[in-house]
């Protein structure tokens, strides 16, 4: 058999299909950040405790009242954002008019306050929570085993961005948002809401992390650190994407993924920084990422 | 400060020295993993251990004045070490419990050989604690990399699993766990076929068990812990590693894992272990006590180790009268026998390494399991005798070479 770079073609298939699907998740709270971070101008630290609360809700419908995977897909995300409301309504919305590092040290907090309620009640070491009997199982690609659950995932994602992307970029309501992020008060003049554009704004943001969380429920240990320990690495895609392009969100999402999924195969133990050293080497050539706009 | 200060000070200070001749003050640390991956199978329950021993010492002795405090090392050496020496230089702590991950333990045994205190360890791994890094003033208690790899390593091999691929968490204990059951694998004529060390913690593991199954090793051995053990053996029923003929062997798996991941996905898995809740009535009355305490958690064996370390260092203070000599203490504590409810007898030998039996289990199927909790089947009891790193392959200074 021939190698590539010390590596069967096979293997190096599966890997970078695999970093596909890891970059799914990167590519959909990446987005999330990005809407929140291109509108509100906060850096919503409390994402990856929303996108474990999208877990968690998910296995509470299942255990509490017997609501299966796919009505939490639709209801997690629907809950979860609606405390989002309550957030931007009550905490966030005093804090426009200071400087970002008070709404990061907002939402910091808020995210130390959930994952310690989400410990307490239920410890760290996390819930059993299964993948869907229509999606159990896989497809035999002949260089991979891949389960049907990972193609789902892959498509589920690519879907939610898809749309996401479109309704911003392409629809009336999409465009009031970035009307709204380039000059609110002029926005307000024309009679639309701006307040309340804003709030569903940051709902849907937190919704998106809710969607994430559910998605990786049936793959991922449900603890209460499971957002912590991702949220980092999506901070950094997000700085290499450049901060609050949508397009430059997925995109990194889903290339960094399959990048890191390759060093998985070349050096597995530089799996957890090779996303780092991309972000410095991006920050020195192009600071503003590698899709954002000059300022 | 002015003189009526000064004699007030005197005086307080006097008082304190008569009160401590009657009941020798010991104050004991937890430093333990109050938040992250291991805050289940050590954290808050390791505290409630530590008092609890204290609570059964005192009903039958007088002789002490313990103080339970603790904190959370965040599984950082350099946290550990600094809550370490703050509690021993300032805060009067003479001995620091539980120590979760092997690269806390190793920093604190440091300190406290440095500061001639004592360091009792549980929760944490590595068998370098009482090899290569041992010291006159650190126990290890609950369990080892070596004892891990001995009772898993060798039952797994015997029954026919002799090629091994490892996934290795990349941090001192992961690396131990693997050098330590390759040596078994390779003694009882088997092969280690490969294998990758994995970033600590980690999420996705579907790229470490495909190269796992590229490598047609017929075991894979998982040398991590906590979530990313239970991570990885999700994932593994996810992209059919079983179904397709190789098997799990999980290097070091706590009933708290077992719990997260549920009957279904956990089935079948064989591992040793030092201490069961179910063994025995002795252990069943702790495991209610701490069940009512703990939100319905059962304790694991890293709870029953700091519980019956602290007993037996009690005890050794009470013989001396006084807390004030951690290597006099722990040299004490490994002239005399041990014995306590939840580990019976036992002993504490020159290297450190405390001496019980181990046991290797099996998780039960759904369908056997008749209660919460109720997880494990007995494979077999491994004798301490032969449970242990014999003496004479120790890298220990302590250990006198004839």
């Amino acid at each position: 058999m021939f190698e590539l770079l010390g590596v069967p073609p096979q293997a190096l298939f599966g890997q970078l299909l695999l970093g596909l699907i890891n970059g799914s998740f990167y590519a959909i709270l990446s987005l999330g950040l990005a809407v929140i971070f291109g509108l509100l101008n906060i850096i919503n630290f409390s994402h990856g405790a929303q996108y474990m609360m999208g877990a968690f809700v998910g296995w509470m419908l299942l255990n509490y009242a017997g609501v299966g995977y796919w009505a939490a897909l639709i209801l997690a995300p629907l809950l979860v954002g609606a405390t989002g409301f309550i957030i931007e309504r009550f905490l966030i919305s005093r804090l426009y008019k200071l400087d970002h590092l008070y709404g990061l040290l907002l939402t910091f907090g808020l995210a130390l306050i959930i994952q310690g309620i989400f410990r307490n009640q239920y410890g760290s070491s996390g819930l059993p929570y299964s993948i869907p009997v229509e999606l159990s199982g896989g497809q035999n690609l002949g260089f991979m085993y891949l389960p049907n659950y990972r193609a789902w995932v892959v498509v589920a994602s690519l879907t939610v961005c898809l749309a996401t992307w479109l309704v911003i970029e392409k629809t009336r309501l999409g465009s009031y948002l970035r009307a709204a992020t380039e000059n609110p008060t002029l926005v307000g003049a024309f009679g639309v809401n701006v307040p309340r554009l804003i709030t569903l704004t940051y709902g849907f943001g937190v919704a998106l992390a809710a969607f994430a969380g559910v998605l990786a429920a049936p793959i991922y240990s449900v603890n209460p650190n499971m957002g912590a320990d991702l949220i980092i690495v999506v901070f950094a895609v997000v700085v290499i994407g450049g901060m609050g392009s949508i397009l430059g969100a997925i995109l990194t999402g889903f290339g960094l993924g399959v990048v890191e999924g390759l060093t998985k195969v070349f050096y597995p133990e530089a799996a957890a920084t090779v996303i780092f050293i991309i972000m410095i080497i991006v920050l020195l050539i192009k600071p503003q990422g590698l899709f954002g706009r000059a300022p | 400060m002015t003189i009526r200060q000064l004699a007030a000070a005197a005086i307080i200070s006097a008082s304190a020295v008569i009160s401590a001749s009657a009941q020798t003050p010991v104050k004991i640390g937890v430093l333990t993993d109050m938040s992250g991956t291991y805050s289940d199978l050590a954290g808050p329950g390791s505290v409630w251990s530590a008092n609890k021993a204290v609570a059964d010492f005192n009903a039958t002795s007088k002789a002490v004045k313990a103080e339970v405090i603790f904190a959370d090392h965040q599984n950082k050496g350099d946290i550990a070490s600094g809550i370490a020496r703050r509690w021993y230089d300032t805060e009067n702590v003479n001995v620091v419990v539980d120590l979760v991950t092997s690269s806390t333990a190793l920093a604190v045994n440091e300190i406290a050989k440095e500061k001639n205190k004592v360091a009792l360890v549980s929760g944490a791994a590595s068998s370098d604690i009482t090899g290569s890094k041992c010291n006159a003033n650190t126990l290890h208690w609950t369990y080892d990399t070596y004892a891990l790899a001995n009772g898993t390593g060798t039952a797994v091999v015997k029954t026919g699993g002799n090629t091994w691929f490892f996934i290795t968490a990349d941090y001192a204990f992961g690396q131990a766990l693997e050098r330590d059951t390759s040596a078994v694998v390779t003694a009882n004529g088997g092969k280690v076929l490969g294998s990758v060390k994995h970033p600590f913690p980690a999420q996705d593991f579907s790229s470490f068990l495909l190269q796992a199954q590229s490598s047609g090793a017929k075991i894979i051995g998982l040398a991590n812990a906590g979530a990313d053990t239970t991570n990885a053996i999700k994932q593994a029923s996810e992209f059919g590693i079983v179904q397709n003929g190789q098997n799990l062997a999980g290097l070091l798996v706590f009933i708290s894992d077992v719990n997260a991941l549920g009957l279904k996905t956990a089935q079948g898995l064989i591992f040793t272990e030092a201490w069961y809740w179910d063994l025995n009535d002795g252990n069943r009355a702790f495991a209610k006590e701490f069940a009512a305490a703990n939100n319905g958690k059962h304790p694991t064996m890293v709870h029953a180790g700091v519980y019956s370390s602290v007993i037996h260092y009690l005890k050794a203070v009470e013989a001396l009268n006084s807390a004030a000599d951690g290597a006099a203490t722990v040299a004490k504590m490994k002239a005399t026998p041990t014995e306590d409810k939840l580990f019976g007898k036992g002993s504490v030998r020159a290297d450190g390494r405390k001496i019980h039996d181990m046991y290797l289990f099996e998780v039960k199927k759904p369908e056997e399991s008749k209660a919460p909790w109720d997880y494990y089947k007995l494979r077999a009891t491994i004798p301490a005798a032969q449970a242990w790193r014999p003496l004479e392959q120790s890298a220990c200074p302590l250990v006198k070479k004839s």
